[in-house]
């Protein structure tokens, strides 16, 4: 590489500006990568960090600015010109094709072939190096995609870019399902890849994450470039008011919760797969977190009191029900569960607003039992108001929606059904820091009025902060419960893994 | 905000309103190029014959279309529909030709013994049955956790062979005419019964029209049919009975279609033919995808449905009364059909 080339940006991006009918998903940002260089991209969902990774990949075109790569115009027309030039992207949800081996996702499109022959020893050679690049030197490159863990999924989609040579790589929320000891493992990756010269752009909610691996942070809010600066040198307080665009002095509310009568009790339960053994007391007023890794049997937890997984023994009592659980029946006993998987669990994409927020009760919204679409919307609309969730009105599709508000949606879904126990499996995953504040804030008031909350977080600081009371799962067995006074983060890591290495 | 809320409800493609206009609007002008086309060749395609030929044709696919469409909105499938017709047609059949022994030990018809009672028994058995294959239907998509395609494939298979059974593999003509044979009759021709203002079984048609949009629109059964649909994990999260819902659409399914077979016995002259409504399914399955249902569940409206079912049947008759050969109108009727699903997609593109 030329010596001039260091100081030439790998991407930079001028005034990109987009908009989508009257709405203006971009109004002008700005930002530039070096080569060997991470950028961290923040903003609150909706501040129209999607909408520039489509930019990026040729998925759709600016409506006015320019971007350089390597100090030439860069207009991708489409996402495989993009990957052609270089730019290569690893989305949220994972593009893999799972009934396809490892290597034919790796090579997908420059499959190496003899005339109309696709040549194997040559595609395994070159997949095996690109595997080993970023650190699954001993997976099977004939194994099928759909065999592997989310982790080793998301390494060989980034090894798919690696077998592309490509020159930006960009990392949507890319931690967003891993594991504490994944996470490690990606940070090595993307050490590595930066000594290779190629430049990153790491996007994430997670503060601590951006602090940990990149070089310098952008930060987008309503479409616009509002801050950037060097990571090391700016304190996380700074970050978030930029991004909020105004000072956040305390993430998690405490009111004043009076623990009352235990509400929900589960004596020695054990599932089909997992949990193994659990026991818990949760009282109304309380705000009770589950700790573990994941894949530790927190969510088979969740299910099998919801009724969702089969009961193998033990027992799971609801104020005074106990007997057979099913989702139908929980929600009679006012019981709610807010799904970790969004997408494929927690709402139902194509529907509006209102049909996902009513669809537990659908009951009171009108005569002889009917269900009126005015009374439905019309129920929804204090929620919107209250939480609130940003929208265009109950009747939007939910698939409009930012993740924050969709997720404010399954929540809400709880309220309207009036629930006394809500169940909530990481109900902040993948969202942006002003809707988890918002979220946050709902919890405290719901546990001061009286609510019971048991909660599932991978992310410490938010258990730490929002529970009274927190349990560690560890392979599929759960911890005696104790007050958030006596963990820390360290100590909640240690109980976690603690079980694993015996 | 107000304002935003009513902009969003004209223009999401959910709405459904604007969706069924784009239809009807493609209807309308389906329907003017053959006015023009058939005038041209010296005929009259908006004669009141015509108009009444054209409701009388589409009436079977359009009431087996009802249930079609609730199937299909909660994601899945029936193959079996057209077996299903032909089911109640042999039932209707059978029933209407069954002999009992008289007082003087001669058998007797029992329509001839019983003229009102057998008729409503015939039409009572042939729905009846179908619906119970609906059930069938639903009960193996649901306990067994099969794939609709499948299990409608054999049952498909199953309930023709069915229906073919119970003919005795012939044609059955019942001795006795009925109501039942005039279910179809033009009445805009016929001066002794122009006071019904429309064939019976485009009335019939109707009330399964309204029936069917009131339970999809304003019931709990029917936001749960969608919410199944459109994603079954979460409906089961959020308490729906996912398993009973399903049961319900396979049963509405084969009990539309029974009542498609009453249509379709009168339409065929009385006459049981259980071979009889073979591939109907296909124009059924057509008629939903144009009327804006989506396979992947979720989406879909009986108005739709009814708008396809007119769409392919003025394309039948219209090519027919021009002179287009048999082969033209099949590559035509389904050169249209995935027509209206690109343009579909295109809308929905733009507007999401």
């Amino acid at each position: 590489m030329p010596d001039s080339s260091a100081t030439v940006p790998r991407l930079e991006m001028r005034r990109v500006c987009r908009s989508f009918g009257a709405t203006k998903a971009l109004r002008g940002v700005d930002l530039s990568v070096q080569p060997g260089e991470v950028m961290a991209l923040i903003g609150e969902n909706g501040a129209g960090k999607s909408t520039l990774m489509k930019i990026l990949s040729g998925a759709i075109q600016p409506d006015d600015g320019k971007m350089f790569l390597d100090g030439a115009d860069y207009v991708p027309g489409n996402p495989l010109h993009a990957r052609q030039s270089g730019v290569a992207m690893i989305y949220q949800e994972l593009a893999l094709a799972p009934h396809l081996s490892v290597m034919e996702n790796i090579l997908l499109g420059i499959e190496p072939t003899r005339g109309p022959l696709l040549r194997w020893t040559e595609m395994k050679r070159r997949a095996t190096e690109a595997l080993a690049e970023v650190g699954l030197a001993d997976l099977a490159p004939e194994i099928e995609v759909r065999r592997l863990s989310i982790a080793q999924q998301q390494l060989v989609e980034i090894a798919r870019a690696v077998a592309l040579d490509c020159r930006v790589l960009v990392l949507d929320e890319p931690t967003s399902s891993l594991t504490s000891k994944d996470i490690e493992k990606l940070f090595a990756l993307i050490r590595r890849l930066k000594a290779k010269n190629i430049s990153i752009i790491y996007i994430s909610h997670f503060l601590e994450e951006v602090q940990a691996i990149s070089d310098r942070f952008t930060v987008l809010r309503d479409g616009e470039t509002v801050g950037h600066g060097v990571t090391k040198e700016t304190r996380n307080e700074q970050i978030i008011a930029m991004m909020v665009g105004r000072q956040m002095d305390d993430l998690y509310p405490r009111s004043t919760r009076t623990a009352g009568e235990v509400i929900l009790e589960v004596n020695d339960l054990a599932g089909f797969t997992k949990p193994q053994s659990a026991s818990l007391q949760l009282r109304r007023g309380e705000v009770l977190g589950i700790s573990g890794l994941v894949g530790a049997g927190r969510t088979e937890l969740m299910r099998v009191i919801f009724g969702l997984n089969r009961v193998k023994s033990g027992e799971v009592r609801v104020a005074n029900f106990s007997g057979r659980a099913t989702p139908q029946r929980r929600w009679a006993q006012r019981v709610g569960l807010v799904s970790e998987d969004r997408k494929s669990e927690g709402l139902a994409l194509g529907l509006s607003i209102a049909d996902n927020l009513t669809m537990s009760r659908l009951t009171g919204l009108g005569p002889i039992g009917l269900v009126l679409p005015s009374r439905q919307r019309a129920a929804c609309q204090p929620w919107i108001e209250k939480i609130p969730i940003k929208c265009q009105g109950p009747a939007q599709r939910i698939s409009g929606l930012s993740g924050g508000n969709q997720q404010k949606v399954a929540i809400a879904r709880l309220l309207h059904a009036d629930v006394d126990v809500l169940l909530l499996d990481e109900p902040t995953r993948g969202i942006d820091v002003g809707s988890k504040a918002q979220i946050y804030q709902l919890i405290d008031e719901l546990a001061a009025r009286g609510k019971a909350v048991l909660m599932i977080s991978s992310y410490l600081p938010e258990l730490l902060g929002t529970c009274d009371r927190i349990a560690v799962m560890s392979r599929g067995r759960l911890s005696e419960a104790r007050a958030v006074a006596e963990w820390d983060e360290h100590s909640l890591l240690a109980a976690a893994i603690g079980q694993e290495e015996s | 905000m107000s304002d935003g809320v009513k902009r969003v409800r004209q223009l999401s493609p959910h709405s459904g309103w604007g969706n069924l206009l784009g239809r009807f609007l493609a209807l309308i002008v389906v329907f003017t190029f053959f006015a023009i086309y058939v005038k041209s060749t010296g005929g009259d395609f908006c004669s009141a014959r015509n108009l009444e030929n054209i409701l009388r044709q589409s009436c079977v696919y359009a009431t087996a279309g009802i249930g079609m469409t609730m199937i299909i909105i909660s994601a899945g499938i029936d193959l079996s529909a057209g077996s299903l017709i032909a089911l109640s047609v042999v039932t209707v059949a059978h029933v209407m030709n069954l002999e009992v022994a008289g007082a003087d030990g001669q058998t007797q018809s029992l329509a001839a013994l019983h003229p009102t009672l057998t008729p409503l028994l015939a039409a009572g058995a042939g729905i009846l049955i179908s619906t119970l294959a609906g059930l069938i239907n639903g009960s193996l998509v649901v306990g067994l956790r099969l794939v609709p395609f499948i299990v409608t494939l054999g049952t498909m298979g199953m309930i023709r062979g069915l229906g073919k059974g119970i003919a005795n593999e012939r044609d059955i003509y019942p001795p006795e005419e009925s109501w039942l044979n005039t279910v179809m009759d033009p009445v805009f021709t016929n001066p002794a019964r122009s006071w019904q203002l429309l064939p019976t079984g485009v009335w019939m048609l109707l009330a399964g029209v309204l029936v069917a949009s009131f339970i999809l629109r304003y019931t709990r059964l029917g936001r749960h049919i969608f919410a199944v649909g459109s994603n079954e994990e979460t409906a089961r999260l959020c308490g729906v009975p996912v398993g009973r819902t399903k049961l319900f659409v396979y049963m509405a399914g084969g009990f539309f279609a029974g009542v498609a077979g009453l249509m379709q016995f009168s339409y065929i002259s009385g006459v049981g033919q259980p071979t009889t409504a073979v591939m109907y399914e296909l124009f059924i399955i057509a008629a939903v995808i144009i009327g804006g249902a989506s396979f992947s569940g979720g989406e879909g409206s009986i108005l739709g449905t009814i708008i396809g079912a007119l769409l392919i049947t003025i394309l039948y008759m219209g090519g027919q009364q021009v002179g287009w050969p048999k082969w033209v109108q099949e590559m035509v009727i389904g050169g249209i059909i995935i027509v209206a699903v690109a343009i579909d997609r295109l809308r929905h593109r733009k507007l999401t």
